[in-house]
């Protein structure tokens, strides 16, 4: 099984939206969200996330990716939380350019450190050619 | 200290954040993005309620249900920090029906590291780490110290803040600009132990 994505952000409709992107490239990726509050407000939700996490787990192992401030305070707490030994790895790459890359990066089967390792480096890709 | 009292204290500690909760957005607002008196407000009403209407079976259990009440609740980071810190403190406490002053700094020494841990702070960084750890080593340090004095000298490490450059968090983006306000967490750590010490201080006489 490929590797599974999460998608996080203090918005809710942001990954909504990323995730329909991204699963029309590579629909058969396990893209799991959690954007908002519980209530869908604006923030992040460790309980949220934890969800998330469960839902795309595979065999393979769960990349995160995220947005701004407490998302990666939350992400850690959430992998705490967790009570299996899901894998999972943070992607320090910017969300949307990250996200896209590890999608395609884990439909071609690859293992949960090369999908890590190809969010990571389109912060070397510049935007404008 | 037993159940009623931890209850007491986190009753309290509610109270007092509801009618600060105005305050903490406006320091918020300066050097943050406003929103630590609406977050906070948030949790600790939800947490409040839930302690008015349940039972536990240890004060252990019941921290562990406050600190998954402020992770649901708070939002923001304040929510996985507060979060963490009683969760830390829960798993110190686990089991216990009641626990001694020492037992209780302990725990929150406990939770201190588990908030440091989690936000990547040290002490002198303008946050909530700069009311907790001179507190709590106080504390651990003089376990019979008065709690007047403790309340006063809480008070007086909050006031500290005000003059340190913010490091982390959002705040860390101002730079100097961050100079000349209160942390807002360390304002809210402030109303947590001081109402911990007011109520300790009325358990014992």
């Amino acid at each position: 099984m490929s590797v599974g994505i999460v998608l996080i952000s203090h918005s809710h409709e942001l990954v909504e939206g990323l995730r329909k992107i991204l699963h029309q490239i590579q629909p058969e990726v396990e893209i799991a969200i959690a954007g908002g509050t519980e209530e869908n407000e604006i923030g992040t939700s460790a309980i949220k996330i934890k969800q998330a996490i469960e839902k795309a787990d595979s065999e393979s192992g769960v990349a995160v990716l995220f947005d701004l401030g407490s998302a990666l305070l939350n992400a850690q707490l959430a992998v705490e939380l967790l009570e299996t030994n899901t894998k999972v790895a943070f992607c320090d790459a910017p969300l949307v350019e990250g996200a896209y890359t590890a999608v395609i990066e884990a439909g071609i089967g690859s293992s949960l450190e090369e999908v890590v390792k190809a969010a990571e480096s389109v912060k070397e890709v510049p935007k404008l050619l | 200290m037993n159940q009623q009292n931890m209850k007491d204290w986190l009753i309290l500690a509610n109270e007092r954040i509801q009618e600060q909760k105005d305050y903490l957005s406006e320091l918020d607002r300066a050097i943050g993005d406003g929103d630590h008196g609406v977050n906070m407000a948030r949790g600790f009403q939800e947490v409040s309620n839930k302690l008015a209407t349940q039972e536990f079976t240890d004060i252990g259990a019941m921290l562990q249900q406050v600190a998954m009440t402020l992770i649901g609740k708070v939002g923001g980071a304040s929510g996985p920090l507060y979060g963490t810190a009683f969760l830390k403190a829960s798993t110190a406490l686990k089991g216990k029906g009641e626990c001694t002053n020492i037992d209780l700094a302990n725990a929150l020494n406990e939770a201190l590291k588990g908030i440091k841990l989690r936000g990547k702070a040290e002490i002198g960084e303008k946050t909530m780490v700069d009311v907790w750890e001179p507190v709590v080593s106080k504390w651990l340090d003089n376990p019979e110290a008065g709690m007047d004095e403790l309340i006063e000298f809480t008070h007086e490490c909050m006031v500290e803040t005000k003059a340190m450059e913010a490091k982390k968090g959002r705040a860390a983006y101002l730079g100097k600009r961050s100079i000349g306000t209160f942390d807002p967490g360390a304002v809210s750590s402030e109303l947590l132990f001081s109402s911990l010490f007011t109520v300790l201080k009325g358990a014992a006489s």
